[in-house]
């Protein structure tokens, strides 16, 4: 019976004790930094496009949320055509920005993406694309890689050195 | 104002304002509730989210009522009525105020006593006529631990009623004039307050509509407004026995400076809300810990009260 008692003792002081819940509207829960939330699709350092259309994101989806199409432009420099993300379907899982080799495809700590038809939900590229590089800041792509695109030939990445004459470096 | 328009007008002031308190407790014990349990409860409809009570009304009221192809539907449909009926009839002889009651019968306890009695038909109906297994161990449930709590919740008032010499609740507040029979009738008041607690089917004592076992036990059946009705009637239940264990313990509309009706709104909200903390505290016990409380704890008690105030009342002449 006193045991009673002082459980509804516990019970009541719990009436001024800081409470847990999270206001939510007004005030915000702690997203980690890297908390996976929307997607976006990043920019080089120097404007361009990141993502080269290897379609890795695309086939890792769980879910098959995302659709794209490859192509490229005179210089021979890969992007998506159009590049279209089923929030409807996402799950948010990650393995798009792991599977990516370029960085381009970035989860960012936003969940407030409500609507109210569904349809609103599939996102184009162009709502998709953001102007700064997210969460890689110097990193380059075209810069690093061999492939030769415009303004940049074969033997001119970084840390590459100049293509070697097969014919000359034979024993 | 003649005689009967006036009681008229009392009985319509106090029916509207007791639905407006079972509304509204529904409210306030989810807010304790969320308060107790370190969350905010609903609070985001009007100030303190007070118009939470209206968002459940209108949602009880449009949702579908649906009546089973299985049930007994003329019993299934009084069912959720006999609640309501008697439990709001019962408040008929509860004194609010001095002249804010709407009749003072000399046997007033006796006839809250057989009206909330009546109440547990409302239950075992229900649970019979929904033909659904759940609900029909919930009634049975039910109509075994009224059997069991209604012999001591009677028995626990005698010493009540042997100190004031009167059935009539006004009487009983009378009496309590000087000292609050809250002091000398304090196993009544234990033991009533168990009782009524198991009247209501409140935890820890709701074993007939335990949730986790019976799903919702006799009221499984149940939807729209005719669930709304158990909904308030087990609301109104609660402001029934804190009123009268007010009315009964704690000097009923007696105390100073303030106006007596506030009196008895304040008494008989500090008690639901120890209802209510009773709820958000005690687990539910097995049925045969029920049945053993009731039987081999509170009877005795009850029993004990009843001789030794009975002797001092002999005793004093």
């Amino acid at each position: 019976m006193l045991s009673v008692v002082k459980g509804l003792w516990i019970v009541f002081k719990q009436m001024f004790t800081p409470k847990a819940t999270i206001q939510y509207p007004e005030e915000k829960a702690y997203l980690a930094p890297r908390y996976r939330g929307r997607i976006i699709l990043s920019r080089d350092p120097d404007g361009g496009e990141r993502c080269v259309a290897c379609y890795l994101c695309a086939v890792v989806c769980p879910v098959a949320c995302i659709a794209l199409q490859a192509t490229e432009d005179d210089t021979g420099r890969r992007f998506p055509e159009f590049f279209r993300i089923n929030f409807s379907r996402c799950i948010f899982c990650g393995l798009c920005e792991d599977a990516c080799p370029t960085y381009a495809i970035q989860l960012t700590p936003d969940f407030e993406m409500s609507e109210y038809q569904r349809p609103n939900l599939v996102y184009e590229k162009e709502h998709l694309l953001i102007d700064g590089p997210g969460k890689y800041h110097g990193y380059n792509y075209y810069r690093i890689a061999g492939a030769a695109i415009g303004g940049k030939d074969k033997g001119e990445a970084e840390d590459e050195a100049p293509p070697a004459d097969v014919r000359t470096i034979m024993p | 104002m003649t005689e009967p328009l006036r009681s008229i007008v009392v009985i319509l002031v106090i029916l509207f304002a007791l639905l407006t308190v079972a509304a509204l407790l529904v409210w306030l014990e989810r807010r304790l509730l969320g308060l107790w349990q370190n969350r905010y409860g609903p609070n985001r409809l009007g100030p303190f989210g007070i118009f939470q009570t209206v968002a459940d009304t209108i949602k009880l009221l449009t949702k579908e009522d649906w009546i089973p192809p299985f049930a007994d539907k003329p019993v299934f449909v009084i069912a959720p009525a006999v609640i309501m009926v008697t439990v709001l009839l019962a408040f008929a002889v509860v004194p609010f105020a001095p002249g804010l009651q709407i009749v003072d019968l000399n046997i007033g306890l006796l006839f809250f006593l057989a009206m909330s009695s009546l109440g547990v038909y409302s239950v075992v109906l229900a649970g019979w006529s929904s033909d659904n297994k759940y609900a029909l161990i919930g009634s049975v449930r039910a109509a075994a631990q009224m059997l069991a709590y209604e012999v001591f919740m009677g028995l626990s008032l005698m010493g009540v009623v042997m100190l004031a010499g009167s059935f009539s609740l006004r009487d009983i507040v009378d009496a309590q004039q000087g000292l609050w029979f809250c002091v000398p009738q304090i196993l009544g008041l234990i033991v009533f307050a168990n009782a009524g607690i198991a009247e209501t089917r409140r935890l820890p004592f709701d074993l007939p509509e335990a949730e986790s076992e019976l799903i919702a036990g006799y009221h499984s059946e149940y939807s729209g407004m005719k669930f709304g009705m158990f909904f308030i009637g087990e609301y109104l239940g609660i402001t029934l026995v804190s009123a009268m264990v007010v009315t009964l313990f704690f000097g009923g509309w007696r105390g100073p400076l303030l106006p007596p009706v506030v009196w008895f709104g304040l008494k008989t909200f500090v008690l639901v809300c120890g209802f209510i903390l009773l709820r958000a505290t005690l687990p539910r016990p097995r049925f045969d810990q029920l049945m053993a409380y009731g039987w081999k704890v509170m009877l005795p008690l009850a029993l004990l009260n009843l001789l030794v105030t009975g002797a001092i009342v002999a005793a004093r002449g």
